[in-house]
């Protein structure tokens, strides 16, 4: 299947082609892959080597200049390296940019530690502004990435490697209610979809499905909300929406479980599917989490 | 101390003898602050002889881009574009103010003319490539950005980035003056300037208070390649 690194590279040059206005930046990552839009718009395509503090001060500067920037590297180093230039160059400037992020979590599970960022979304979460997508398939990728290539805003794009078999999402933006049930309501983010589909086959709960996960939608929260048990299954730092379902459930008394990538270091190689179980992501560890906490 | 009626507050009413009597609205008269002294004579050059840019074309596309980096210390900033009609005079006293627009270092959103907020070093500089790179890839090729940054602020990274991809991308529109007042802890042994030059910017060093001799190197041809200007002046000043 193509993965939504693939369609990134290939929509982005069809984007370029289309508006004059359009900007890549990119900083080594991917720049094979953009080598040919680099030859057709060599003005408009910036690889600036292996610098991600410039990267993301360039889409600002770019931005200022009347351009609509997509800066592009592995998420460890687009929004962990060159965080002070997203708070300032970006964000109190009030230049508009689409941060695309590859690797996320533990996509690249066999390079350790520096390569992995889980947690990108609750920095992100430190600063006002960001709409934050967290595609589950190349689709719903596609149709994020077309959507802030042609809006002003600060948008972040987190592209995985891991996908969901078939696109999930119905409504740009909204959760979609994979199922409904009583006994509490567990809330899949991107990627981890499927195996939280599996997780609860049979369970009387709610399952709704986020491909965007700033703005939280927490409308559709509350209106399927029956049992106020809200389990969160997040291919990133776990609790990282906690404080969100808060704020969708106010004077609601509720309990939350927050599902993700554990904050322990695990030291380990090996492939993504042995890091999703290592975090207890995987369907039967899914399973039993959420089946204790509702006691469904 | 000023030397022009109030009156004659406008576009072009103020001269660079105003200057300190401007200041001294933000100061109160109290003993001025070294870092927006040292920007002093840049400034005026720049928004006096160099920048194609005014309170009416602020907003146009084409206009020159100046960018202040290093933000601290800003009054002498503020003085030059009070002098030059892009902030009211009356908004002087209010300076640091919980009210006032004019802060310690200064915010684009709340300043007309300021391109850049500021304050946090080394960021003025790559956020000027970007917008040159933008100019360029726009076809306003008539358009420059000059920027100004400090000695000490060199010390910054972030600068050394966008200095060595600045040149490989031939970036011409691009224009570092930098005020050296020897305020960096470890110093720039050779000449601050040929850090510039060694990554194959044109790059010059001049009296940083003489003011032909400030234009005319803010001014001089550069066909190709980002220049840089290393204004000198005596250490703490």
């Amino acid at each position: 299947m193509e993965t939504m690194r693939e369609r990134f590279t290939s929509v982005t040059t069809e984007l370029l082609a289309a508006d004059p206005r359009l900007a890549l930046v990119l900083a080594d990552i991917t720049a094979d892959a953009f080598a040919p839009a680099r030859r057709r718009y060599p003005d408009r395509v910036l690889n600036l080597g292996i610098r991600e503090q410039l990267l993301v001060s360039v889409a600002g500067g770019l931005a200022l200049a009347g351009m609509r920037p997509i800066a592009h590297t592995i998420a460890s180093f687009a929004v962990e390296r060159p965080f002070e230039q997203i708070k300032l160059d970006l964000g109190h400037q009030g230049a508009g940019a689409v941060l695309v992020s590859v690797g996320g979590s533990y996509d690249y599970s066999e390079s350790g530690r520096t390569h992995q960022a889980p947690g990108d979304v609750a920095l992100l979460d430190t600063l006002p502004g960001w709409t934050v997508h967290v595609p589950g398939h190349p689709d719903e990728a596609e149709r994020q990435i077309r959507a802030a290539a042609a809006a002003d805003g600060l948008v972040y794009i987190r592209l995985s490697s891991r996908s969901t078999m078939v696109p999930l999402e119905r409504e740009p933006g909204r959760f979609s209610v994979l199922r409904l049930g009583t006994a509490g309501t567990v809330i899949a983010v991107g990627p981890l979809a499927d195996e939280v589909v599996a997780a609860t086959l049979g369970l009387d709960v709610t399952v709704l499905y986020a491909a965007t996960a700033r703005p939280f939608d927490g409308a559709t929260v509350r209106d399927t909300l029956r049992t106020p048990d809200v389990v969160l299954v997040e291919p990133y730092l776990a609790g990282t929406s906690s404080a969100e379902v808060a704020r969708a459930l106010p004077g609601i008394r509720h309990r939350v479980l927050g599902l993700g990538v554990g904050r322990t270091e695990l030291r380990r190689y090996g492939t993504p599917a042995e890091h999703e179980r290592a975090h207890g992501l995987d369907a039967a560890s899914l399973r039993a989490s959420i089946t204790g906490f509702l006691h469904v | 101390m000023s030397t022009t009626s109030p009156a004659a507050a406008g576009t072009a009413g103020y001269g660079y003898a105003d200057l300190p009597g401007l200041i001294s609205l933000m100061t109160g008269d109290s003993k001025h602050d070294a870092a927006a002294e040292s920007t002093l004579d840049v400034l005026w050059v720049l928004y006096d002889r160099v920048l194609r840019v005014s309170p009416g074309t602020a907003g146009d596309d084409a206009r020159d881009r100046f960018l202040l980096s290093k933000g601290h210390g800003p009054m002498a900033y503020y003085a030059v574009l009070a002098a030059k009609g892009f902030l009211d005079p009356a908004e002087l006293p209010g300076y640091g103010g919980f009210a006032s627009p004019l802060g310690q270092h200064p915010d684009r959103s709340l300043v007309p003319g300021v391109e850049i907020s500021s304050g946090s070093l080394g960021h003025g500089l790559p956020l000027a490539t970007g917008t040159a790179l933008g100019l360029r890839a726009r076809g306003l090729t008539a358009a420059r950005v000059f920027v100004l940054i400090g000695d000490g602020e060199l010390d910054e990274g972030s600068n050394h980035e966008a200095i060595a991809f600045a040149r490989a991308a031939r970036l011409d529109a691009l224009h570092v003056v930098v005020v050296d007042n020897s305020s960096s802890t470890h110093g720039w042994p050779g000449g601050i300037e040929t850090r510039f030059a060694a990554e194959g910017w044109s790059a010059l060093r001049v009296p940083g208070r003489d003011h032909a001799a400030l234009e005319a190197a803010l001014t001089a041809p550069h066909p190709g390649r980002p220049h840089a200007v290393a204004a000198v002046i005596g250490p703490g000043e």
